[in-house]
Order: structure tokens, then sequence, then C-alpha cells
């Protein structure tokens, strides 16, 4: 250890970034590209009656148009999969251009491609297509009960129908309850929003019968893998997936898209490569949504205020395709996660997930921890008020209690390890609750003055995903470990080939930071490389707070394979035997006798010369790791938020927020606020202002950020951030995730926070996001 | 986001520009661009020409004239909000058109859109033309036949429109240098996604004695065209404009056909308007 975990150093790959200098998919140009217009339907639920596209073919500049037609005439599979199952699921077909039908606004019906971008766009407003509109359905409820059917093989619309926990225990519960509380709530659809739109470029060799693709991906493997197995059907080793700088995704751009293997098609026919970048409309009507939760939730108390049961209704929108990984997140990374910080005896959770005209929903930062936390801290809220507890109160006598972990919940997970009360505390102290109580109170004499909110949240998540065993006997089709790849040049430097494959994260840089410690290196003397088929043999990439819980794991594993291995050269050289090595701060001294040492690179040299070595040792110094966590990894934190709402006109003004997180060892503290900063403005942005809205006609009202309100710094307090310290017990490096933490946490905190202001107006529940005419008018009543 | 096709072409002077203007048919004026060009990438407008006045000399800055009834500030129409916002002139005589400047859009739109492109696009939630109403503004127009005035009260027609001719252009702004004993201030309720106004109130009351001789209060984003507050100011002079009394008289707000969209309707709009209007007198007073 030389001290380079934990410091706080600045991200090497910014100075690229933030100067321009990053290249990005849209910034390649390879020779004879051309450039792609996908054609998209305009309805959101219609049936083809006809395509014409000899207008189009004959457009200035265009190469090709292609349909569905073309797609089977290539001999490509030509379907999106899905990446995760569930019992009893209805997986309907989504093909990469729809020929029958068209189920959502921005659905693909053709390609165009021409000399230049702009011709493309022209040619594709001259596809004619005929189309019989249908009626379409978008809200995951009503859409059960529509006349339109979206899939003829899901009847009523209803993709699964899926529980868990006790339903007997759980109704028995409340059957014997002192106090219950009951909210009805939705958890509202986003749009993802990242800044870089997505973007491909196909390249085909029909020599080689091999093609290379760049494009914006979380996880360049996995897209490969699934390419290979439905939509393009190509043998794995002849496709090549990179992913050059990513520019976000927050979930996004973990999903196959129709359009990936379109652009693929467009490469294959034509025989050069194409490009093709998507709009900001076309990423706001396709890129996959987060949310969409319609909830029906009670929690059970006793007398004393400690939790009895809670019982959870859901219908989850789908919308009108599976995507990638969309049936997890309503169910297994959602219901698993309502017993939050507390000891429930007793839950159970219905979920019903429905087909809709609209964007598909999959993954998005948090994906279903974020919901299932907002079901419980809402609950914590009306329950202490109910119990005249207050918040605080209620939350302690319902925590895990520290010497209980191992903990077991009644939904499927069991809590490595856990410290609940002191975060609470910290975070009461750091807020000032006593003060602020007290100017509520004073407040709340003249409701004409702006009222101030407090809002808790106390938020857990599962994550570093996961033992793959357990995940694939919950329906995934895929497994979760990481590899990485730790080279040793003979000069002593390393280069790391990691699976996990970065998207402004800064994996560049924390991944460094622990080769460097645990060699006794530089971080300089550290390159990581990433995000290509071709260097990294597999990988399951970035998402889910995982990189380093799993892919540092797997580094770390590594790296501690090479130390082993190094130390039975040092010993050779040193003519002392391996158990009497240490190594420390890059040097190798014998046990006992200090004078008598060597320096790292004396020591790699040696491997790669491999002229006085040991007869039973192989040169080289390099290891691989496929690391398999044994359990998920469960940060936890407690955040308050503080509101001022103004009554005359509902706005709400962020006065203060602290969030006090445990997310065990911290790698790079600099880079672990930085993740919480964005996830608390994305999950701020929930609560008050991002709120995607589709008509009766399933039309989307929100298409561009005139409408759209994404979070404004100027909008944002300067947040007060602390940590405790809770080290995951399971993996090598103590490390738990952080990337959605503040995403998860922060829309309970905001919606109790105003909910609060608003108690002398008796409003229990206002749906998100909270724009101020809601508000105002939930003061009118 | 891919503009259809079109031709460009940079003026050089005023007179070239109209000569452009009327040799080209469906042509734009483009000056800083922050209103056309998002509009073309959306191909909500597809003009055939875009005749690039921006870099015309002469028409940028803020000068003080005097005259006869009074010194004035002459505004070139290819001022920046940046420069508004900035301008010692305006923050001390017209302080309301420097104040919903600095409340337009982000840095780069303040530094690249102007007044004359904002007002001749006069869009309903943008934050000048209630201010420009509220400071007393006159618009400078120069077409084929020659220069003329318009007051900001009879320049905004309707949503999208002005009394601009198709032939014409703007060259300025003319405000009156505010006088002794004058407040004015702008408030603005901003949209969480668009930045541009869901109410911006522009006041100016004016003070003597402790009475106040004249009030005046419009309000951006709430209808089509500014919203003129003549009724509430009325009901503002001649008294001492005490909180009371203004509280009071902004239930003479009334909005015809206020707009409305997914995130404020229009009753909520009319609602706001009477605050902000309340607020944005109060403040005006404050500063008189």
């Amino acid at each position: 250890m030389s001290g380079k975990i934990g410091s706080a150093i600045k991200r090497r790959e910014d100075p690229a970034l933030i100067t321009g200098r990053g290249r990005y998919t849209d910034d390649l140009k390879l020779p004879g590209m051309l450039h792609a217009a996908i054609v998209r339907s305009p309805h959101a639920h219609a049936r083809i009656r006809g395509i014409d596209i000899a207008a189009a073919k004959a457009s200035p500049g265009v190469h090709g148009v292609f349909t569905a037609e073309d797609v089977n005439a290539a001999g490509l599979p030509g379907m999106v999969p899905v990446g995760w199952l569930l019992p009893e699921l209805k997986t309907p077909p989504h093909p990469i251009l729809a020929s029958e039908k068209v189920n959502h606004v921005g659905d693909a019906v053709a390609v165009v491609v021409a000399d230049e971008r702009y011709q493309a766009r022209d040619a594709a407003d001259l596809v004619e297509v005929d189309y019989e509109p249908l009626p379409a359905s978008s809200n995951p409820k009503k859409t059960t009960e529509g006349a339109q059917q979206i899939h003829d093989e899901a009847p009523n619309n209803i993709a699964f129908d899926w529980e868990i926990g006790d339903r007997a225990k759980t109704d028995a519960a409340f059957a014997a309850a002192a106090h219950t509380v009951e909210v009805d709530l939705t958890n509202n659809r986003l749009i993802p929003f990242a800044i870089e739109p997505r973007a491909v470029i196909a390249d085909y060799d029909g020599d080689r019968g091999a093609i290379t693709v760049h494009m914006t991906t979380q996880n360049p493997h996995v897209h490969r893998l699934l390419m290979c197995l439905a939509s393009l059907g190509f043998p794995e080793h002849k496709v090549r997936v990179v992913a050059p700088e990513v520019g976000g995704g927050f979930g996004s751009k973990i999903h196959h898209y129709a359009d990936e293997t379109i652009v693929c098609l467009c490469s294959i026919k034509l025989g050069r490569p194409v490009k093709w970048t998507a709009t900001r409309t076309e990423t706001n009507l396709t890129d996959a949504h987060g949310r969409d939760h319609v909830t029906h939730a009670e929690l059970a108390l006793d007398e004393g205020g400690k939790i009895t049961g809670l019982r959870v209704e859901t219908w989850a929108n789908m919308g009108a395709y599976l995507s990638t990984f969309a049936p997890a997140v309503p169910t297994y990374l959602y219901g698993t996660l309502l017993s939050g910080q507390y000891d429930i005896p007793a839950i159970h959770a219905h979920v019903v997930g429905t087909f809709t005209n609209t964007c598909p929903v999959d993954a998005y930062r948090g994906a279903g921890r974020p919901e299932a936390t907002f079901v419980v801290e809402r609950l914590m809220h009306l329950a202490g008020e109910a119990t005249g507890l207050g918040p605080a109160e209620i939350r302690r006598r319902n925590f895990v209690r520290p010497d209980a972990f191992p903990y077991e919940t009644q939904v499927a997970l069991t809590y490595d390890s856990g410290n609940y009360e002191p975060a609470l505390d910290r975070a009461l102290e750091l807020v000032g609750y006593d003060a602020l109580v007290a100017e509520q109170a004073e407040r709340r004499k003249d409701r004409t003055r702006p009222q101030i909110g407090i809002g808790f949240s106390n938020f857990i998540e599962a994550c570093g995903l996961a033992p793959s065993a357990v995940v694939g006997s919950l329906g995934a089709q895929a497994g979760q470990w990481e590899s990485a790849d730790v080279r040793v040049h003979p000069t002593g430097t390393v280069t790391v080939y990691t699976g996990s494959s970065s998207h402004g994260q800064g994996h560049e840089t924390t991944f460094a930071q622990i080769v460097a410690d645990k060699l006794g290196l530089e971080v300089d003397q550290v390159e990581v490389v990433h995000g290509d088929t071709d260097k990294v043999q597999f990988g399951m990439g970035t998402y889910g707070s995982r990189s380093a819980a799993v892919g540092g794991s797997a580094i770390a594993r590594s790296v501690e394979k090479i130390v082993e291995k190094s130390k039975r050269i040092a010993a050779h050289l040193l003519e002392a035997s391996a158990e009497d090595i240490d190594f420390a701060g890059g040097k190798f001294t014998v046990k006992g006798s200090p004078e008598s040492s060597l320096g790292w690179a004396d020591v790699t040299l040696q491997a790669y010369l491999a002229h006085n070595y040991p007869d039973d040792l192989e040169p080289g110094l390099s290891a691989t790791t496929f690391y398999d966590p044994s359990n998920f990894t469960y940060p936890f934190g407690s955040h308050i938020c503080v509101v001022e709402v103004d009554p005359e006109t509902g706005n709400t003004r962020l006065l203060q927020y602290v969030a006090v997180d445990d997310v065990g060892n911290v790698i790079n503290p600099m880079i672990v606020e930085g993740q919480v900063h964005g996830g608390l403005a994305q999950g701020i942005g929930q609560a008050l202002w991002e709120g995607t809205a589709y008509d009766e006609q399933a039309q989307l009202l929100t298409g561009s950020l005139m409408d759209y309100a994404l979070p404004k710094i100027h909008n944002l307090p300067m947040y007060t951030l602390d940590r405790t310290v809770t080290p995951c017990p399971h993996n090598p490096l103590g490390v738990k995730g952080v990337g959605e933490a503040g995403a998860i946490a922060s829309p309970p905190a905001v919606v109790n926070a105003v909910l609060d202001a608003l108690q002398p107006w008796g409003v229990r529940h206002l749906d998100m996001p909270l724009h101020a005419e809601k508000v105002w008018r939930a003061t009118q009543a | 986001m891919y503009p259809a096709k079109f031709d460009y072409v940079r003026a050089h002077s005023i007179e070239e520009a109209l000569q452009l203007l009327s040799q080209h048919e469906d042509a734009k004026l483009l000056a800083g661009g922050h209103s056309l060009i998002p509009m073309m990438k959306l191909r909500l407008a597809q003009p055939t020409t875009v005749i690039d006045i921006g870099r015309i000399d002469g028409l940028r800055g803020v000068r003080r004239i005097s005259g006869d009834d009074g010194d004035t500030l002459q505004i070139g129409a290819l001022t920046t909000h940046a420069e508004l916002a900035a301008s010692a002139e305006l923050r001390e005589h017209a302080p309301v058109i420097a104040e919903a400047a600095a409340a337009i859009g982000d840095a780069q739109v303040r530094h690249r859109g102007t007044i004359g492109g904002n007002i001749a696009h006069a869009d309903p939630a943008s934050d000048l033309p209630a201010a420009l109403l509220a400071a007393g503004a006159t618009v400078h127009l120069q077409g084929p036949s020659g220069t003329r005035t318009v007051p900001a009260s009879a320049f905004f027609v309707d949503l999208l429109t002005t009394d601009l001719g198709m032939d014409e252009l703007v060259t300025g702004v003319e405000v009156p240098v505010r006088g002794e004993g004058t407040g004015q201030a702008y408030l603005k309720f901003e949209h969480p996604a668009s930045g541009y106004a869901v109410v911006g109130a522009a006041a100016a009351v004016s003070m003597r004695g402790g009475e106040c001789t004249a009030a005046s209060i419009y309000l951006n984003g709430v209808c089509a065209t500014p919203l003129d507050g003549s009724a509430v100011a009325a009901k503002i002079a001649g008294t001492a404009a005490d909180d009371a009394t203004i509280n009071a008289a902004v239930a003479a707000l009334t909005a015809e056909d206020p707009l409305a969209d997914v995130y404020a309707s229009g009753e909520y709009r009319a609602h706001l308007a009477k605050v902000y209007a309340k607020r944005a007198l109060k403040a005006a007073r404050d500063r008189a």
C-alpha cells in the first residue's frame, strides 16, 4: 500500500475531454464513409400499408434506402433480443425495421444512406409510409383495460405478472396492525439525456466476412454478444465492437438498439463504412426511458411504531417492446429492495409489467432501486406523521440493528453489512435539525409566508452486480462477473485491460490508483485500456455501480497474483524462500535482513529476461482474473433535504441538501463526491422538474429541452456531503459502489421536504415532478 | 436537427441588407441567430435565403443622445443581451432593460443574441418586450422608403408578429432616460426547461413627495403579446403606492386567452401574472 488508494488525485482523462480533444464516435471519420438517417414512425400505433422508397432513392447523393425486406434478403435474423427472462414473460418479436406495424413514435421503418448527413436527412423525408393509425395507450395501468392490443402474444398488454414475498403473512400483519398508512403514487418517466447522443459507425469487410462497429456503448462485449445471437447473426469472432470516448449513458447505452444493426445492414449492403448519429429529437424519442411506475403501497405498524408489514402493488410501463434488461428492473431490482434500511417482518410486492405505445423503458441510473426507495421513504414519512413519532424517530425504531448483520430480508436479499443510525445522526447534526424545526414552527404561524420543509431519505441499494449464479437463477441471460488482465512490462510499468468500460466515470484514474497503490508505482506508470472487444477478452461493462466493486476487485486480484509470482522471482534472485520475501512500496526485501532488497523493476525485467530464473516458473508477468462476487454490495446513506415553498407561486427553492453516504472504502474521494453530486442533481431533477409527458395519442409532449426540464446549476444548492465507512466484507477492496446513490436517495428526500412544507394545508401526497403549479394548486384546495 | 437547404448572403450595410431582402423571396435576416437557427434546425422555419446582418457597422452599442424632450438612450439593433446587461448607461437610466437582458437564457445566448433579433422574432415568452414597454421605448425601423419609428406598444402585434414590414429591418431602440424619482424592476418566473419567462413582469413607478405620479406594468409570457397592466397602474397613480394599494390594484389585471403549455396552464399563468405584477411594482417603488 503506497497511499494511492484514498487519494483525491485529479482525473487523468479530463484535460483531453474538457479541451475538446476527446474522440467520440461522431468524431471518427473512416475513408469512404457514408451517412445514414433513420425513418421513424410519427404515429404511436399504426399498421403499415405500404412503404414507397422510390423518391428517396432518386434523391441527390443517396446510395441506398433499406427496409425490412432488405434485412431478410441480407440473411440477418434482424430481431432485437431480451436479455433477462422472467417466468411466463411474454416476449413479442421486435424486428429492427418494422414491416407490419409500428408500436411507438420513433419506431424505425426504413433507413436512408447518402454521401452526407444533410442529404440523408432530406431523403428520409421522401420515404412515403402509408400508415393506418390505431388506438394507442401510454399509461401502464390503463393499458390493461384499453381496447388496443399491441402484441398478439400479450393479451391485455400484460408482459408479466410477478410477485415476491409472503402475501398471507403480510395480509395477517395488516389485519393486526395498530397503525396503517397508504399512498397512491407514480414514479415519473424520465428521459436519460446523456450529453452525447447515441452513434454508430459500421464498417463491413466483405473479404473477411467481418464487421467493425464503433458505437456508444457501456458494455461493448455484451453488445457484441446480443448482436451475434439475435440481430446481426454474425459469429462472435467476426465482430469487433469498439467504444471510443462515451459521453455519458446513465444506463441508456447498456441496451441493444435496433439502430445498431440497422447501420450494420447499411454497411453490409453498400460495402462502405456508414455512420449514424442520433439527433437530440431521436435520442428523446428512442433512448430507453427510465422509471414510469403506478403504485399503491401500504405500511402496517404496531402501537410503538415498529413496522409489521409492507404491501406493494405496482404497474410498470415496459413501453412498446421489452428492452435489453427491462424485465429485471421493476422486479428483481425493485421488489428486492423494498425492505430499505428497515427490519420488516412481512413484505409482499406484486408487479404487473405492461406494454404501451411508448418508448421502451429500461435501466436508468438506479434502475428499480430509486423506485423502491421512493415507495419505502414516502411511507416512512407518512408513518412518522401518523404515529406522531416524526421522521427521525420512526426510522430509528425500525433500522436493522448493527448486530443483526448479515441480515436476511423478506425479499430475497442478505445485507452483508450496515450501520444505519450513525449516518442519520451525522446528517441531523450537519443540517442543524433543531434550529430548522424551530424556524419551521415560526413560519407555520403565517401561512402566507414561504414555508420550510424538511425531508428525510434513508436509502439502501444492492449493487456490484453480482454473483453470476444468483442473477442466472433470477433470469439474467448473462454472467455478472468482471475481467481484468493486468500486464506488467519488462521495465515495470503496467497496462490494465479491463472489461469494465468507462463512459465518464473516471476508470482511467481510479483503476490506475488501485494498481499503483498495490505495486508501489506512480499512477502515471499505469495505463488502463477498455472498450474494445479486440483488446479485452470479455467484459460485462459499466452499470449498476459495479465498476469499482467488481471491475476493481478483478484488478486487485490480478495484482495479487502478480505480486505472488514476482515474490518468487525475487526470492530466486535474493536466494531466499518466497515466504520470506516482503513486498512493500515497490521494494522486495528478505524478512530479517533488510539490506538485501530488490526494486520492482529489477524483478519485472528478470521476469522477461529469464536469465537468472526459477526452474519451475514460466517467464513473463501478467495475470488475468474473472472476478465473480459472492454477494451484492449494500451502500446506504442518510439524506436530508431542506426546502422553502412559496405558497403564492408554488415554487420550491432548495435551501440545503445534506448527504451522508456509506459507500465503503473510497479509492478517489473527489471522484466519489462527483458521483454523489451528479446523482443528487439527477434525483432532484426527477423530483422537481423532469417529467416525460405523452398525450392521449401517446405522442411525446416533452420531446425537446424547451419542454423537458433537466436540473440546472443555478437551481441547485451547495451540497453538504459526508461519509461513514462500513467496508464491504466480501471483496478485496472493501468498496461498495457510488454511481447511483445520489439518484436513488434524493427524490424522496425532496418530495418529503415539499410535503412537509405543505403540512399546514393537510396535503398528504403529490406526484413528481413537483412543478410549481401542482404545489400552488395544493395550497388552494 | 438538420435545417433544410438554404442560401447564405452577408450584408455589409443597412442599404445592402434592404436590397437583398427585396431581391429574395422567403428570405430571413440573421443577426445573433438564437431564434432563427433553432427554428431552422427543427424545420419550423425553412427560408430559402439567410441574409446575415450581424456584421453591419454602427448598429451595435448604447449611446446617450440629448433631445428637446429630454435625453434618450439609442440602442443599436445588433447590441447583444450581454452588452445590454452590462451597459452602465442602461443600468443607470433604464435599468429594467438591463435586468431583463440579464435574465435571458444563459451566458452563451446572451453573448450572441441581439435586441433587434429578439424583438423582431417577438417570442411571447421573451424577456425584452415588456421591459421596453415599461421603459417607454420606441423602435426604429428602416425600409426601402426610408426610416420610421413605432412606439413599442404598437410594435408587438400578435404571437411572433410585429409591425415590421417584410421589406424592413429593425435598426435600433430608443429609450427615454429614467426621470428623477422613477424606479424600475424586472422580475421573472423562469420556465425550468426553456429558461424563457413563464411570467416576466416589468414595472416602472415614479414617486414624488410620497405620492406616486406615474406607474406602468407590463408582463411577458402571459399572452400572445406583452400584457398591458395600465388598469393596475391607474389604480396606483395618485396614491402613496403602499403595499395594500398595490395588492388591491393587481386584481384589475386580466389576461385574455392566456398561453398554456405542459408546464403551466393559462389559469396558473394568469395567477402568476398578478403575483409578479405585485412584486415588480413593489420593487420598482422601493427603488424610486
